[in-house]
């Protein structure tokens, strides 16, 4: 389709299917590919969360308490709960594409997929369990 | 898009996001956004919050945890923009504004940990 406009000469016309602007919907494969991209907005609404919490907490002890009580607006508490989902989404298909992207070798072997994933799994718990620790109490 | 010698760097950001967000988020969501909120924990009392996210280390912490995932945002939300929407033609725009914000997102998390400091409260009568 390059070159100059002034002569054409003849051909047919480009075959192209037409894709649907909702081809995600066509399969639940990809819809699933297309919610797990969607998850993507969910982590940026949490650093949004974040952002807010510290610039409570840098204002005060009054900021911090407002910023408790409008938490707990049930508006923000079914967005959390929709994150939450989509961020769990998100956590459990990483952990499983990891041994796809990382084919690990020890001693000419390859470490099979379910142990690299197996080791994602106790990272996993193991982050959530020292950042409750960190938090709550300790 | 043109640059395409970014990619593999854009793509390093994008991974190292994706892996502090699946390690990471669910359990900050679970606390902050649930847990706290619905009563099922006490949230920590604000000086205990202050104190925590005044120490070195969770300051380097709260600053990957905001900066890197924003690029995996970034990176994901652009190619769903790109592929999803089939609106070529904005594909500029859209890395901008997917970079910008990351970026801006990035520079924000840093003034805010930043001015937790003790020695600077008054830089903290930022509004809005």
């Amino acid at each position: 389709m390059r070159g100059s406009p002034a002569y054409t000469p003849y051909h047919p016309r480009w075959h192209r299917r037409k894709v649907s602007t909702y081809w995600w919907l066509e399969r639940w494969a990809y819809l699933r590919f297309v919610l797990r991209e969607l998850s993507s907005v969910f982590v940026a609404w949490l650093v949004v969360l974040t952002l807010l919490q510290l610039r409570a907490l840098g204002r005060g002890p009054e900021a911090w308490a407002d910023f408790q009580v409008w938490l707990k607006s049930p508006l923000l508490v079914a967005l959390n709960v929709v994150s939450f989902l989509f961020v769990v989404f998100h956590a459990v298909t990483w952990v499983n594409l990891t041994p796809r992207a990382l084919a690990v070798r020890v001693g000419g072997r390859r470490i099979p997929d379910w142990l690299i994933a197996g080791f994602n799994y106790a990272a996993w718990a193991a982050a959530s369990a020292f950042v409750t620790w960190v938090v709550v109490g300790g | 898009m043109g640059k395409r010698s970014n990619e593999p760097f854009l793509w390093g950001l994008f991974s190292a996001g994706g892996v502090v967000a699946a390690l990471l988020m669910p359990i900050h969501l679970l606390l902050f956004g649930l847990a706290f909120p619905l009563g099922w924990l006490d949230p920590p009392a604000y000086e205990r919050a202050l104190a925590v996210a005044r120490h070195p280390l969770a300051r380097i912490y709260l600053f990957v945890f905001c900066a890197a995932p924003l690029f995996h945002w970034a990176h994901r939300f652009r190619f769903t923009l790109y592929d999803g929407l089939q609106i070529k033609h904005l594909n500029d725009l859209i890395f901008v504004f997917c970079y910008g914000g990351a970026i801006g997102g990035t520079v924000l998390a840093g003034y805010l940990l930043w001015t937790l400091s003790e020695l600077l409260p008054w830089l903290l009568a930022w509004q809005i």
